[in-house]
């Protein structure tokens, strides 16, 4: 629990000081003309970005807390704890690789090569799809070595915290989908979807490395 | 890249401007229609818990009386009609019906950010309730766990329900966090990056601010129930033991190992005690607002209110065990959560004292929405102080299952909430449909719910201190109590028909209303937020026409030395000459 807590203190802390931040030393009662730095948009950035931020605060705050309800099952008497396959090495290796790709589609995006998007994209989704496929070969593998999702509390947790995190990508392949098929189709308005799964990509690459150290170290 | 004000995008708007009747009022973008069918579907299913917790009182009152109750059904009462009001009712409500409505008009946006997702987000919400209704008729019925859902008992035979029942509860509660989830991005990023010129945060109106954090909270508690409905979904389907403990049950070996019920309270009370805030903020904003309005005087201590609605929102996250002291604790967790829950009140009773000042020396308008907000004051402070009391270990204790606690939660996030949701729909009403209330039926209204509702709940806190449990389906070997116990809950149960039955009242103004009332002015109560200058009552799509409206002052200019009206609405310039000036937009 403790460490589910310590990360929502920091998101709430995070907004709370920046809310705060904005209401030290306004008059409100006052009628005047503002300066436009004032009225505008907080974050110079667009709508869209913005939104994807709080999704990941929700998500963060979804695997935090699970990983902390991991944290009190595991000091129960019935634990086990699950080796991990080591499969799983090469699993993050592949994610860790999805993310460079996706970086290095997003820098092309940026820099207006568009000769490399289409690339970059296959790339990054080929990789990913990789990803997904090495974690299901991983359940097949404990599986047949008789490890069943009900053989005990710490397999239970991995299946679901790994269907979790699978699942949440599959989220993110189906925008990669709509934006690769826009770029199949000759449309060339997918910079800012490649910017914002790039984003999604490395947040869920941390979500997985948080959550391999956590049932390696158990 | 730099501001992208919705501003820019009116042509986008012009051009997306619904023509058929279906893309206008079905597969409505436009957020004040979906505002509507958030509001009328949460309405519909609050009046199913009402007549669900009719059902419950005419059991209390008069046990052995009627044969269509049987415990099976009580349990299966007494869990849909807390569900439904806390979850399906006052959450989709306040963020959904009034979030929806209030936030892009109050901070001079054309719509929220995304109208997609937010059309979206009602649909999918409207799913949640269809598969939340179903459950009433699937074989073994509805479920009957309570509205916290523990397990072990939640599903294991016995229960009512516990076939389907609990799975279509738990899948219904993950397909409204999805739909909330939705909303909720769209209100975060309205509110950050859609303000009109010169709103500035500390500028906005209090509504806002109370369902902004609001939205914060529930977006960041919601997982937490997302997490134990997922994980109980698999203890009852799969036969994981995350919560479910060794158990046998009936003689039989279901195959659990050594979970822990513990954990499942911990997660649920995670959400379960920031969304008592998610329906207390924004019933905390927009009675600021309604206070205000009709008294004619600014808010007392804007700021503090601000930072008491951001200091609650802070704190809601590190008190939920006080949920739990019955769970068993070591003394001193209990301690730290006892502290905590006290400190609350701080801020809370900040917020009281500057309602109650600012009605001091007020040009106080007895209006139906004022009624209900100062009768909203009255519940809130009977409710808060039981608040206290229970807040700390050692009373608690002895209270936990008696009824002293279902007076406290009814009175402050039953009763009180609802007060505001009916004095909001009183006060805006003129502005969403573009008619006027019955005046004389909306005061029956309020003084036959606020006196009914006392009657219903203060001689519970005796029926309380005497020791009747609550969730019993009947006494049983109670001789401790007198006879006389019986008699305050058949007056109870009277009280609370004659409650439920004068509801009535309401849907006969709103029919009232929408066939014969007079036509409203567009500002009837002479309102400064920027909701009351639109160019059209009710608002046409895009709510401005052409221009976006500039914000040139706080919310709460009522009567200010030196102006010949007792009211400057936001929009109006700062440098407008005292007593000659023009009223802006609307006028």
């Amino acid at each position: 629990m403790e460490f589910g807590l310590i990360i929502l203190a920091i998101i709430l802390a995070t907004l709370l000081g920046w809310i705060l931040k904005q209401s030290f030393n306004t008059q409100p009662w006052v009628a005047e003309q503002v300066a436009e730095s004032e009225y505008q948009a907080p974050f110079n950035a667009n709508p869209k970005l913005v939104a994807l931020t709080t999704f990941l605060a929700v998500v963060t705050s979804f695997f935090a807390l699970i990983m902390s309800a991991y944290a009190l099952r595991m000091e129960l008497g019935d634990w086990v704890p699950l080796t991990e396959p080591q499969l799983l090495w090469v699993n993050t290796g592949i994610l860790v690789a999805a993310s460079v790709a996706f970086q290095w589609t997003r820098n092309a995006a940026v820099r207006g090569l568009e000769t490399k998007l289409k690339p970059g994209m296959l790339l990054t989704g080929l990789l990913t799809t990789a990803f997904l496929v090495g974690q299901f070969i991983a359940w097949q593998q404990l599986n047949a070595s008789g490890q069943f999702i009900t053989s005990n509390p710490s397999n239970a947790f991995f299946f679901l915290l790994t269907g979790l995190h699978g699942l949440h990508i599959l989220g993110g392949m189906y925008v990669w989908g709509r934006a690769t098929l826009r770029l199949l189709g000759g449309r060339e308005d997918v910079k800012q979807s490649i910017e914002l799964c790039t984003i999604y990509w490395h947040f869920l690459l941390l979500v997985w490395v948080v959550m391999f150290g956590l049932l390696l170290s158990t | 890249m730099g501001y992208v004000a919705i501003a820019d995008r009116d042509h986008e708007i012009e051009h997306h401007d619904p023509q058929t009747f279906i893309t206008k009022y079905v597969w409505s973008q436009d957020h004040k229609v979906i505002a509507i069918q958030y509001a009328g579907t949460a309405i519909f299913v609050g009046v199913i818990a009402l007549i669900l917790s009719a059902m419950m009182r005419l059991q209390l009152g008069f046990p052995d009386t009627f044969s269509f109750i049987n415990p099976e059904n009580y349990y299966q009462f007494v869990t849909m009609h807390g569900m439904i009001m806390v979850i399906y009712l006052l959450t989709a409500l306040f963020l959904g019906g009034f979030g929806n409505y209030l936030i892009p008009l109050m901070v001079g946006s054309r719509d929220m950010v995304f109208p997609y997702m937010n059309m979206l987000s009602y649909w999918v919400y409207l799913l949640s309730v269809i598969i939340l209704l179903i459950s009433f008729f699937v074989p073994g019925g509805a479920t009957g766990a309570g509205w916290t859902l523990y397990p072990p008992q939640a599903i294991m035979p016995g229960t009512p329900g516990t076939d389907w029942g609990i799975l279509l509860m738990l899948a219904s509660l993950g397909v409204f966090i999805v739909a909330f989830t939705m909303g909720g991005l769209n209100y975060v990023t309205t509110v950050l990056q859609a303000r009109c010129k010169g709103m500035t945060l500390m500028r906005m109106p209090l509504s806002v601010w109370g369902i902004f954090m609001a939205t914060i909270l529930g977006l960041l508690a919601f997982p937490a129930l997302l997490v134990s409905a997922i994980m109980m979904i698999l203890d009852k389907t799969v036969l994981t033991s995350f919560f479910m403990p060794a158990i046998s049950s009936m003689g039989v070996d279901p195959g659990y190992t050594g979970g822990s019920p513990i954990l499942f309270q911990h997660l649920f009370w995670f959400f379960g005690h920031p969304e008592v805030y998610i329906v207390a903020l924004p019933a905390f904003g927009i009675v600021s607002d309604l206070l205000s309005t009709h008294a004619r005087k600014n808010i007392f201590g804007y700021r503090m209110m601000v930072w008491a609605i951001i200091a609650i929102g802070g704190l809601s996250f590190i008190v939920w065990a006080h949920h739990m002291y019955v769970s068993g604790m070591n003394p001193y967790f209990g301690f730290f959560f006892a502290t905590t829950t006290l400190i609350i009140a701080v801020p809370t009773a900040i917020k009281v004292y500057n309602w109650v000042l600012t009605l001091w020396e007020g040009n106080i308008h007895l209006r139906v929405p004022m009624l209900f907000a100062i009768g909203f004051i009255f519940t809130f402070i009977h409710g808060g102080l039981t608040g206290l009391f229970l807040g700390n270990v050692t009373i608690d204790l002895p209270l936990s299952d008696t009824y002293f606690v279902v007076a406290h939660f009814h009175m402050v996030m039953g009763v009180s909430p609802i007060l505001v949701v009916f004095g909001a729909i009183y006060h805006w009403w003129p502005k969403i449909t573009g008619r006027m209330y019955h005046e004389t039926l909306g005061k029956w209204h309020f003084w036959m719910t606020f006196l009914g509702t006392y009657a219903i709940y203060l001689p519970m806190h005796y029926l309380g201190f005497q020791g009747v449990p609550r969730r019993y389906f009947a006494m049983g070997n109670t001789e401790f109590l007198p006879a006389s116990a019986q008699d305050l809950n058949a007056a109870i149960t009277i009280s609370a028909l004659f409650v439920a039955a004068t509801q009535i009242l309401f849907f006969a103004n709103v029919i009232w209303s929408l066939t014969r009332g007079p036509k409203a002015d567009p500002n009837p109560w002479d309102a400064t937020s920027l909701e009351w200058q639109t160019p059209d009552t009710p608002p046409k799509h895009g709510n401005w026409g052409h221009d976006l409206p500039e914000c040139h002052r706080w919310a709460y200019d009522y009567s200010v030395p030196g102006y010949a009206d007792d009211f400057i609405p936001q929009n109006v310039p700062a440098d407008v000459a005292p007593a000659g000036r023009d009223h802006g937009g609307a006028h």
